[in-house]
């Protein structure tokens, strides 16, 4: 069973989000997401500054098996990314929601980030 | 309906992520496949290839039979054990299937072809063999092992069942030799030393738990296809098929053109081709930028033309991304590959990468 931390929210496409105290937003992966990738060794970060919507796909992580988009969860500019990923994309699998981080988002609003699923929502999703 | 091998529940036991492989449910890895590809670089393990079709060739005419039928010449065959890779052409000179013949007497050859391709294949041979005194039988009843690595033989002959690690322990790379209900084979599909085994289903479990109490870790078909494209060996239907002839597939070495009378199927075909000069040829590519080269994507070769990759991958033990492609026969030296909407530079390299511990490019 993957891990699920109850203090983040998620979307459909596996992507994790925390709001944090500065009111930026912080975006990875889900540990079942890592999981169902296999091994990573590749990952196309989004550039700093660029404003996209929610839905949006902005980021590439490559598994030795394929190539997957992370989307955007929810609208917002990027605002820095995690340039330790670039030569240690492996990071990702050993720590997804802590060292793996992806990307730091400038929310449009930040209540956007409520009104993803909660922990128990995703969990639920995920049995489906 | 998808088919289980008689080793499915081992490779759940193990924590195998199972996927469907040509109708078969196999384990793509058990946890890392990276760490899997290293383990058969620096250590050993094994595949169950199970899925894999063996087939019986006997009877008076199976030698004339076989030099019709394959590419390659079942007469270069001289001592029984003794194993050839060879395609199987159909009448265009495209290839239906790549496989390994084994010489075992006049009247005796075994075949091991793909799962992939296995009906069409059993349909294609027994069509062929019609006007021959051959029988073909294919047979269901066994399971197949594949142990590989540096450590692999030392490691499988601890737990061979006496007779036929006797069989095994003398055998020269490239042959392979029966005991009783066992067939075993230095041969493989990954660039290292090792064997494959081939025993009745109802030995195999056994065999597998040995060769875990030895030392060998069990490692999924994920790691199996980045030691192959290391290893610079085709996989059917990526790399080529019924749609592109042996030479433009890099298996130009594997058509025995003499003796000059042998007719085999597709011979004309490809003799013509040959003797026109080929347009196209399977190169392997390193990549110099960031990236992973994936199959289908578009190759463009400054001034000559396009080219298509075939295979392409992360190869663990360089540690950056290779493939092979089809591309324009003047290629030069390095060539672009087009990656989601930008251009990426790549060095065009003979198609082997690594093997047995050595790297082939600079």
């Amino acid at each position: 069973m993957s891990e699920i931390p109850t203090d983040l929210h998620y979307t459909s496409s596996h992507e994790w989000v925390r709001l944090e105290e500065d009111g930026t937003v912080t975006v990875g992966i889900s540990d079942h997401a890592q999981e169902a990738l296999g091994d990573l060794v590749f990952v196309e970060l989004p550039e700093v500054d660029s404003e996209l919507a929610a839905e949006e796909a902005c980021c590439v992580i490559e598994s030795v098996k394929a190539a997957s988009d992370v989307y955007m969860p929810i609208n917002g500019v990027i605002v820095d990314t995690n340039q330790a990923l670039v030569d240690e994309p492996e990071i990702i699998n050993s720590s997804p929601y802590d060292d793996g981080w992806l990307f730091k988002i400038n929310p449009a609003d930040e209540d956007d980030v409520g009104q993803l699923m909660d922990a128990s929502t995703y969990e639920a999703e995920l049995e489906d | 309906m998808s088919q289980q091998t008689i080793l499915f529940e081992k490779h759940q036991q193990y924590g195998g992520k199972i996927v469907d492989f040509a109708g078969w449910q196999m384990p793509i890895n058990y946890g890392s496949q990276i760490d899997e590809h290293h383990q058969v670089r620096t250590d050993a393990g094994m595949f169950d290839v199970s899925h894999m079709t063996v087939v019986d060739l006997k009877g008076e005419q199976v030698k004339p039979f076989l030099q019709y039928l394959l590419a390659n010449d079942v007469a270069r065959l001289q001592e029984s054990g003794k194993a050839l890779y060879s395609c199987m052409l159909n009448e265009q000179g495209g290839v239906i299937d790549d496989l390994i013949v084994y010489y075992m007497n006049d009247q005796w050859f075994r075949m091991v072809v793909n799962a992939g391709t296995r009906d069409k294949d059993l349909a294609w041979i027994s069509k062929q063999a019609v006007p021959f005194a051959v029988d073909v039988t294919e047979q269901p009843e066994v399971a197949m092992i594949a142990v590989q690595g540096p450590n692999a033989r030392e490691k499988a002959l601890q737990v061979l069942p006496l007779d036929v690690s006797q069989a095994a322990a003398d055998l020269g790379r490239f042959y392979g030799a029966a005991s009783g209900d066992w067939f075993i084979a230095r041969t493989g599909y990954t660039g290292e030393d090792g064997f494959e085994i081939i025993m009745p289903e109802s030995e195999a479990t056994a065999l597998w738990d040995a060769l875990l109490g030895a030392g060998v870790k069990p490692t999924g078909l994920g790691a199996r296809d980045t030691l192959r494209l290391e290893a610079g060996m085709n996989l059917y239907g990526s790399d080529m098929d019924e749609s592109t002839s042996p030479l433009i597939s890099n298996l130009g070495w594997t058509i025995a053109w003499e003796p000059a009378e042998r007719n085999f199927i597709g011979r004309d075909v490809i003799a013509a081709e040959k003797a026109a000069g080929v347009e196209q040829k399977l190169v392997g590519l390193v990549l110099t930028d960031k990236g992973v080269l994936r199959g289908h994507q578009k190759v463009i070769v400054a001034g000559v033309g396009e080219g298509e990759i075939t295979s392409g991958t992360f190869s663990p033990s360089l540690k950056q991304s290779v493939a092979f492609a089809r591309v324009p026969v003047a290629t030069g030296d390095t060539c672009q590959v087009e990656m989601r909407g930008k251009l990426l530079n790549a060095r065009v390299v003979k198609p082997v990468f690594y093997r047995e511990g050595k790297s082939f490019i600079d």
